[in-house]
């Protein structure tokens, strides 16, 4: 039985789209359920070691997409009535990169994360080494981890105001500089 | 003002009444390699937490990424691990070939192959040296070092550079080994064993020395593999695994070689497993070199990849065992010429989160040599 | 001459002598440690680099003076000489040859023949712990009194088996003077071993060549300095000339130290089986006795120098269980087994 099949096969419901590219295997999930997922594909699927935990801002994508649809679109003079229909999709994806130590076997496994709703449960008491991944991506993109046992900036500072792997953030910073208030006496 | 102070406070945690020293070491300390931090609350020596801090050279490498060409980001795989740059390189430039789908011609592999692993000797040679210096014997790293200038020196006739390699292209090498390599590799060889030889006198039967490290942080291997431990400190805790063995790239699969494991996962092991690991990179060269002779000489270093590099839509993973472990790149193309996001998977990063669990209960000299054994670069670890 | 200006000018040379030797240690531990780790060492300064130790001082002396602001000033100023000047002050005792002829008199060749000469030795060597404490505590750094501290505990501890080692040799040779001791070593022992302290009491040797290392803060037993652990522990915070009067007493001490190793374990001044006074004129014999102490004294700062570039670091439990786990109940029986016999033979 291939990857995808068993897959499948253990999730049933649970998953919601199944995409394959370069031999890479990326699963999503629905956001509710994740942690069920990712213990169930634990506990059955023999995917027992977290590689990797991140975030990914769409903002830019769908940007792309629009635009590009709507130039197809007023190339065919379509006037457009999916338009509503793009603001719904989710902003971020959180994506978890799995590994079965005894089939080698990588696995991503992704959960839509709106912009509304930036909360996710935390998968730190399935593996401890989700700790800092989980403070990273809230760290750079605002993704809050509910349950999480310490939840603050990893790599920025604590008085940092943004999130700046989101695409709407400027690469070279928004002028921000460490002003910190030591009682100098 | 209050709220400032506020957010101050949670930086070094809230404090706690008792009789308990807080001790912070770093960022600026002789033995945090680079700008790590660490928080100690000690009681005497004993720790009795100890809280890493870091960010302190976060120059942020994924942003940088997206906002590049494909080939622009090479460089600045350099700047993760600055001990074994030529890893990083490889492990980007594999990634992007995957996500475009290109096999690179066989002498190009076999020539990656044997420019890593000469990294990752140089890496080992680093840390085990460091630690030495951390626990006080400076000799041995002298011994090291020179052998690693020796490494460089083969680097500098290949590409260039001695640090910030920036080895290779997507889709394969730039040039032939050099020349000079044919005459070399024999003797560099010899003496990279033989400074191993010494190394090894000194230190591993040394009783200060086997005091100093044996049972010292010792971790369990379902611990290690809950907190994401991969490469020598995964092995030092028993568990067999490398992905050069696991999941094979390149031409590792045609090359025999060990892989060295621990038992307990304390600091001596970690340093057993790094040193048995220089030996056997020394017969991946030369496993790999023997096949490198079998090409003919005007086999191809390169295939042929379109100036700008446009990636179809799509996301890929692709990890290989760098010196330290796991070195993951994940990339998210939007098929444009920029990468639309890349994640780099260090992997000291997953080793140094365990940090308190490490050391907690232990001495202040034993953090030290802790801190030394995991081989935390700053570099990739705040990215 | 008065006895005074003897006596002034042996004061003199002696402090020129330690100095000197300190000076030339710094170089010869920067150049045998290069040797020993495949590098050239300091070779610009001078020939061989042999200048390099005042380009270091003339460095140090012209370096800005900074006294931490929330230091305890007075004891920050006072912990560097209360450091150095006990190193200095042991080596009155020390005999470094034995008598010269100069003009009809005879002039021993040791500033201060004192009768409970190394009594003095202990207790110089139990005031410059002060000197690190006081500079560790004074400087209000969280590095320098944890470095501090690791010197009172470890030089207290270390205090005791060494003066277990050394009541073995008072019981061999009956006197506390340097002197006495030296000259009862002259000769041979059952026949054929040089008759030195170290052949009858190869034990008591040991414990105190382990106590003397870690009296003198030198690797295995640096952990008050520490730099990988504390920086550099209890003189974080010094710069300029005190940071230099702290290196700088450390080569003293080991001076002092390697001094009474030789007098107490090797013969002093004594040649084995040669006695030099027989066919060497007054002066040249006093001359002659002097360079050989000199040389036995060189080959001791050479090994402080050969073990610190061999070996780790402890740590600081170890330390302290090998000072009162070890050497304490070694140098107990030791004591025990020493004292018997002494009664056995007398």
């Amino acid at each position: 039985m291939s990857l995808k099949d068993r897959v499948a096969d253990i999730l049933g419901k649970d998953l919601v789209a199944l995409n394959e590219f370069r031999g890479d295997l990326c699963i999503e999930v629905p956001k509710g359920r994740i942690v069920q997922v990712l213990a169930k594909l634990k506990e059955e699927g023999g995917f027992d070691f977290l590689s990797d935990l991140f975030g990914v801002d769409n903002l830019d994508l769908y940007a792309k997409a629009a635009k590009k649809k709507k130039k197809s679109q007023e190339e065919s003079e379509d006037t457009g009535e999916t338009k509503g229909k793009e603001s719904v999709q989710p902003r971020f994806e959180v994506i978890y990169l799995l590994l079965s130590l005894s089939t080698n076997e990588r696995l991503q496994v992704m959960v839509r994360v709106p912009e509304d709703d930036l909360e996710l449960p935390t998968v730190t008491g399935l593996w401890k080494a989700a700790n800092w991944p989980e403070r990273e991506v809230f760290d750079m993109f605002g993704i809050r981890f509910k349950g999480h046992p310490n939840l603050r900036r990893l790599l920025m500072w604590d008085e940092f105001q943004d999130h700046p792997l989101r695409k709407d953030y400027p690469l070279e910073g928004k002028g921000e500089e460490r002003h910190l208030n030591y009682d100098i006496a | 003002m209050a709220k400032q102070l506020e957010t101050i406070c949670i930086t070094t945690g809230p404090v706690e009444v008792g009789d308990y020293v807080t001790l912070n070491i770093g960022p600026i300390h002789p033995a945090m390699h680079g700008t790590l931090r660490v928080i100690t609350k000690t009681d005497g020596e004993t720790i009795v937490s100890a809280k890493p801090e870091i960010g302190y050279l976060h120059r942020g490498v994924e942003k940088l990424g997206e906002n590049l060409t494909y080939s622009q980001f090479l460089p600045i795989t350099d700047r993760l691990n600055y001990c074994s740059a030529i890893c990083n390189n490889v492990a980007y430039e594999m990634a992007v070939e995957k996500l475009l789908g290109l096999q690179v011609p066989p002498k190009a592999q076999l020539i990656r192959m044997i420019m890593m692993e000469l990294a990752r000797i140089a890496d080992h040679q680093v840390c085990v040296g460091i630690l030495g210096v951390d626990l006080g014997a400076l000799t041995p790293f002298f011994y090291l070092i020179i052998q690693r200038e020796e490494i460089y020196e083969i680097f500098e006739w290949h590409h260039g550079a001695r640090l910030t390699n920036s080895m290779g292209a997507i889709g394969g090498v730039e040039a032939d080994l050099p020349e000079r390599f044919h005459e070399k590799w024999p003797k560099l060889r010899d003496t990279i064993r033989k400074a191993n030889d010494e190394t090894d006198k000194l230190l591993t039967h040394n009783r200060i020395w086997m005091d100093r490290t044996i049972g010292v942080n010792a971790f369990c291997a379902d611990d290690a593999l809950n907190w994401g431990f991969t490469g020598p400190m995964l092995r030092a805790c028993g568990v067999k695994r490398d992905l050069r063995k696991e999941e094979p790239y390149l031409m590792y699969d045609e090359v025999n070689f060990e892989i060295p494991t621990g038992k307990h996962g304390d600091v001596f092991d970690r340093y057993m497993v790094r040193m048995l690991e220089m030996e056997e990179s020394v017969k991946i060269i030369d496993q790999a070199y023997a096949l490198y002779k079998e090409l003919p000489e005007d086999a191809p270093l390169m295939k042929k990849v379109p100036k700008i590099i446009k990636p179809p839509e799509g996301q890929i993973y692709h990890a290989i065992e760098s010196p330290n472990g796991e070195l993951g790149f994940f990339i998210k193309s939007d098929g444009s010429d920029k990468p639309y996001r890349i994640k780099i998977r260090p992997p000291c990063y997953m080793v140094y989160q365990a940090f308190e669990d490490l050391v907690k209960g232990e001495m202040i000299s034993d953090l030290i040599a802790c801190l030394s054994s995991l081989n935390v670069i700053a570099g990739e670890l705040d990215r | 001459m008065a006895d005074w200006q003897i006596d002034l000018i042996k004061v003199v040379f002696i402090w020129v002598w330690a100095l000197l030797i300190a000076v030339v240690m710094t170089w010869v531990e920067r150049r045998a440690s290069a040797m020993m780790q495949d590098r050239l060492g300091p070779n610009r300064a001078g020939p061989f680099g042999l200048l390099q130790p005042l380009a270091d001082g003339i460095k140090l002396f012209t370096k800005e003076d900074i006294i931490p602001e929330r230091a305890r000033k007075i004891l920050f100023i006072l912990g560097p000489p209360l450091f150095a000047l006990p190193a200095f002050s042991a080596y009155a005792v020390v005999p470094f040859g034995d008598k010269i002829v100069l003009g009809g008199k005879e002039i021993i060749l040791q500033v201060s023949d004192v009768n409970i000469g190394f009594l003095y030795v202990l207790a110089l060597g139990a005031i410059g712990v002060y000197g690190m404490v006081i500079g560790g505590w004074a400087s209000n750094s969280k590095y320098s009194i944890l470095g501090g501290l690791r010197a009172t505990a470890q030089l207290i501890s270390y205090e005791v088996p060494m003066g277990l080692a050394l009541l073995t040799i008072v019981l061999l040779y009956g006197t506390f003077s340097l002197r006495e001791i030296v000259l009862q070593q002259q000769g041979t022992f059952l026949g054929f071993l040089p008759n030195w302290g170290f052949f009858k009491q190869p034990l008591g040797f040991i414990i105190f060549m382990v106590a003397a290392y870690a009296e003198a803060n030198r690797v295995p037993f640096d952990l008050p300095e520490c730099e990988s652990e504390l920086v550099t522990g209890y003189h974080t915070e010094y710069g300029s000339m005190r940071l230099g009067l702290y290196l700088f007493g450390e080569y003293v001490n080991m001076g002092t130290l390697a001094a009474i190793t030789v007098s107490l374990f090797f013969g002093g001044w004594g040649l084995p089986y040669v006695d030099m006074s027989r066919f060497l004129g007054p002066v040249s014999y006093g001359i002659a006795s002097f360079f050989v102490f000199f040389l036995k004294q060189a080959f001791f700062l050479f090994l402080f120098v050969w073990v610190r570039w061999t070996v780790p670091r402890f740590r600081y439990d170890q330390l302290m269980g090998l000072g009162w786990k070890a050497l304490i109940p070694l140098g107990l029986i030791n004591l025990f087994i020493t004292a018997l016999l002494v009664q056995l033979t007398t």
